[in-house]
């Protein structure tokens, strides 16, 4: 497996799980108050819709040339993922709060035993649309980063089959800790994830508009060693200034 | 129209984010870079600075702001 393939596998397979992990958050927060079934449904429901996405998305893209498609993909990437960079540099630097899994619970269980009650089509419709809703929003990052890291490369499956392991690694961790998880470190792994969309964008953005690599593949892994030092180097800039407290965050 | 507008502005959230200039400093940074390649120079040190500059820049503006 070349060095591209196992970092496109790396990086599906960590966006997948720390959003897989915010999701479980928000559907046991209902689905513990609430009951499951609605809560399930919703689930179900947003996960068509994300398979759907990826199926319809990923043999679209084939049709477009690979440099545009690299140009295109690359500036995506580059956008999306110098915002996961800049908040967990902020995490980091103690400028943003860190996330906390065990206030997001809490409070998505105290929002559903007071939300009223309201059927519809026989479900509990609170529990259907904030299921619906989490795992759709925090699905739709992940279905972005597999088409994206799959398409570049004509690797959709291989992409796909490393966010999917993560949500089965997630699902059996939830069921077997019958609570959020917690103890993942989530914003360790943001930080991992930003930096290999930024590297992957900044690699492909550039191949996009006629820039040949020297060293092909292995350039990437310069690239990304380049933005590694550079985000250890602003961390501890902003440590050594005084920064505001921040209370845990409830919001990705 | 409301649905329009909603739809397009979660969508400008999700890729654009909370700074827009990010978003502006990436396509300069391609652009520059299309530019000297079409012109022979191929290149690939032009990138990773500029984004570390334009990063450092949006972490500047958050840490004002904070």
């Amino acid at each position: 497996m070349s060095t591209s393939a196992i970092l496109i596998v790396a990086g599906a397979f960590l966006a997948s799980a720390v959003e897989m992990v915010e999701a479980l958050t928000i559907v046991l927060g209902v689905g513990v108050v609430r009951g499951w079934r609605s809560t399930l449904i919703g689930v179900a429901a947003a996960s068509i819709v994300l398979a759907v996405l990826v199926a319809a998305l990923g043999p679209a893209l084939k049709q477009v040339p690979i440099e545009t498609l690299r140009l295109v993909v690359g500036a995506l990437l580059l956008a999306f993922g110098l915002q996961w960079l800049r908040k967990a540099i902020l995490r980091s630097g103690g400028f943003k709060a860190l996330h906390d899994e065990d206030e997001v619970y809490r409070q998505e269980r105290d929002q559903a035993a007071a939300a009223g009650k309201d059927e519809k089509a026989g479900l509990d419709w609170y529990s259907f649309t904030i299921a619906f809703k989490g795992v759709l929003l925090e699905g739709l990052e992940v279905v972005f980063i597999v088409i994206a890291f799959g398409s570049a490369q004509h690797r959709l499956g291989l992409a796909a089959a490393g966010a999917g392991a993560a949500v089965v690694l997630v699902l059996v961790a939830g069921v077997l800790a019958r609570g959020p998880l917690s103890r993942v470190p989530e914003n360790t792994i943001k930080f991992a994830v930003g930096l290999l969309l930024t590297s992957f964008g900044c690699f492909w953005g550039a191949e996009g508009v006629g820039v040949d690599w020297p060293g092909n593949e292995l350039s990437l892994l310069a690239v990304i060693a380049f933005f590694s030092v550079f985000s250890i180097i602003v961390v501890r800039a902003l440590r050594r200034r005084p920064a505001a407290l921040v209370p845990a965050e409830v919001k990705a | 129209m409301r649905y329009i507008r909603s739809f397009g502005r979660f969508w400008w959230n999700f890729i654009v984010g909370d700074d827009w200039r990010v978003a502006v400093g990436i396509a300069v940074a391609l652009g520059a870079t299309s530019l000297l390649t079409h012109e022979g120079v191929n290149a690939w040190w032009l990138m990773p600075p500029a984004l570390a500059v334009i990063t450092a820049g949006s972490l500047w503006r958050a840490i004002s702001r904070s």
